[in-house]
């Protein structure tokens, strides 16, 4: 796991482990496959294509914490990252289909809008001192708003299809984000009989998910940067005492708009992975991932108040979401007990991190 | 000017006023702080011991008089060049985020680095625990755990990591904002305890508190502050802690007279 491997240490220490912030998620995980295990073990929801399913959702949900975790940290919040998904997307795949741009012009300039849109957001809290909360629920409904409106007076619709396909054309597009990766290695496996194929014996899974890629580099660079770089600790610090930070030299409000920044790419790239794998854009996309997201960071041991947290806990937590929305299509029960369920598991993450943060904060 | 290494005095504040607005901060205050010297900064709440330190740390500039550093006059336009200068002020809230470890506490803001791979310039962690438990050693604090949060230190314990930093990163003078206020009587012996220290590294110190009794020990000097004014400098030799308590009570002293007249029937 990164962050562990080098740091300073005597020993194995087993309460220092348990008092990690992503000991809790990495318990729950496994206590939901555990679930799962027993009651959808036959179903074929741990076979390759069934591992691929509940994987996929995590994926795109997990590149949206990581951005959501590290802001949260920094003691931010961006609530306007479901409606950057619905825009981003439109921007992307409006100026394609309707003015013939190539797919990877449009995908730039949608990124350089979401870049200006976090700017703002970012700029809008540091320089106002409202709660993040407030200004970037603000942008949640502006932006939706904008999206819709804009989408109806430029292309006169609200869903764009077509997209998929221009993309699997773009050679930038096709190579970032459509399909899968390892093609080639899957092949070779069916071809053995190791995994599952088709009647004309391609593999059933034809590749891994583009979109497990991006999660996978997003979570390594961000663990990384988080718990070994400079700016890391300057995450840490703006979180956990802004004042105490700034004083000692760090930039704090430098570091939280660039962070609002990087949450606005994250939303961006989920925009992009999942135009290019559902071949179309919608303005309401990304509907209450703002949410999921930040569910995803406090399973995963980040604090709401900022200061404390960890990537890899929030890729935990994006991993239970994954496997327990989809899991529980294989189970017999009504799908709807999927919020239940998720429901209690974050109550019971954050009366967790609440003990956690009142044992590190009290003098022994 | 070059500054001035025969100037008996680190730092001075010849005649010094501030003035907001209407309001008089501080009135024709001077203080000569000697090389390696404990130096008291007593008063009451009011008596204008905040705006004397915002005044020595860059915060603030005087509106009349002079501020000079090794004999030089300055002109300070922030903090960040009066810590240049070697002047670090340690503030009661002391700049210590909780949550984090003792050593990522220890670095904030000037984080050591190396390169990884040849190209990743990351936070050197191992040099920055082991820096970090060998500078509190050197006070005398015993870290058990350098990974340690902030947050489960005792007030004392922070109150010497914050001035162990200031140490490390270089500091000439010491400021110190009420260190021992919020401390129990076994705590503020400790930092009393890295105060001397400081003083045997040759570090000079500004201690501002209202306690006598934590000052007389400790201090070399006393400067006694009232109502924006100064009641003067002493050195310990000519001052005993009576008549320092005497002084500071000032006013006081009546009103406990008075008190005592209507206890009695």
């Amino acid at each position: 796991m990164p962050g562990s491997s080098d740091e300073p240490r005597r020993g194995v220490n087993v309460a220092r482990v348990l008092a990690r912030p992503e000991a809790t998620a990495i318990a729950g995980t496994a206590l939901v496959f555990a679930i799962f295990g027993a009651t959808a073990g036959g179903s074929g929801m741990f076979a390759l294509d069934g591992v691929m399913s509940w994987s996929v959702v995590a994926g795109y949900l997990g590149i949206l914490s990581v951005g959501a975790c590290l802001l949260m940290i920094a003691g931010e919040f961006d609530l306007s990252i479901g409606s950057m998904i619905g825009f981003t997307g439109m921007v992307a795949a409006i100026p394609p289909i309707h003015f013939g741009w190539p797919v990877w012009l449009a995908m730039l300039v949608s990124l350089a809008a979401a870049l200006a849109l976090g700017f703002i957001n970012g700029q809008l809290v540091v320089r106002t001192g409202l709660p993040s909360f407030i200004v970037t629920l603000a942008f949640l409904f502006v932006l939706r708003g904008l999206t819709l409106a804009f989408s109806v007076i430029v292309a006169d619709r609200t869903i764009v299809s077509g997209i998929g396909d221009l993309a699997e054309q773009d050679p930038v597009a096709r190579l970032l984000f459509s399909g899968t990766f390892g093609d080639g290695l899957f092949r070779w496996l069916a071809h053995h009989h190791w995994i599952h194929t088709l009647d004309d014996g391609a593999p059933l899974v034809r590749g891994i998910p583009k979109v497990l890629l991006w999660w996978a580099v997003l979570a390594i660079a961000g663990s990384l940067q988080l718990s070994r770089t400079r700016s890391g600790n300057w995450i840490f610090a703006a979180g956990g005492d802004a004042a105490a930070a700034q004083n000692m030299g760090v930039p704090v409000r430098r570091v939280k708009v660039a962070l609002f920044m990087f949450t606005a790419l994250c939303g961006w790239l989920f925009a992009m992975l999942q135009i290019c794998d559902v071949g179309s854009a919608a303005a309401d996309r990304g509907l209450q991932k703002e949410f999921e997201a930040v569910i995803a960071a406090v399973i995963g041991g980040s604090l709401l108040t900022g200061g404390y947290g960890s990537v890899i806990g929030a890729c935990f937590g994006a991993l239970i979401f994954g496997v327990v929305e989809i899991g529980i299509t294989y189970t017999n029960l009504n799908a709807e007990w999927f919020r239940v369920f998720l429901g209690g598991m974050l109550l019971l993450a954050v009366l967790f991190n609440n003990h956690v943060r009142r044992r590190v904060t009290q003098a022994r | 000017m070059a500054p001035d290494p025969a100037s008996d005095y680190l730092l001075e504040l010849d005649r010094v006023s501030k003035f907001f607005g209407t309001v008089t901060a501080l009135s024709d205050v001077s203080l000569r702080l000697g090389r390696g010297e404990v130096h008291c900064l007593l008063g009451d709440n009011g008596a204008g011991k905040s705006t004397l330190i915002k005044i020595l740390a860059g915060v603030h500039p005087p509106s009349r008089g002079t501020y000079r550093v090794d004999g030089v006059p300055v002109a300070f336009d922030s903090p960040r060049d009066a810590l240049d200068r070697g002047i670090a002020t340690v503030y009661q809230d002391l700049a210590l985020v909780p949550l984090m470890s003792v050593y990522r506490n220890f670095f904030l803001g000037r984080e050591p680095t190396r390169v990884r791979w040849g190209v990743f310039r990351v936070f050197d962690r191992r040099l920055a625990a082991r820096l970090a438990t060998e500078r509190l050693a050197d006070m005398g604090i015993a870290v058990r755990d350098p990974e340690q949060p902030v947050g489960t230190l005792s007030g004392g314990e922070r109150q010497c990591l914050a001035i162990a930093r200031a140490i490390h990163f270089g500091a000439r003078v010491l400021i110190l904002d009420e260190p021992t206020a919020a401390l129990g009587v076994k705590q503020s012996a400790n930092v009393l305890r890295i105060i001397a220290r400081a003083r045997d590294k040759g570090i000079s110190v500004i201690f501002i508190t209202h306690n006598v009794h934590h000052a007389y020990p400790i201090g070399d000097r006393f400067t006694l502050l009232n109502r924006g004014r100064s009641m003067g400098s002493f050195a310990k030799s000519e001052i005993s802690r009576d008549e320092v308590l005497d002084m500071m009570a000032g006013g006081q002293a009546a009103l406990t007279d008075e008190l005592r007249m209507s206890d009695s029937p």
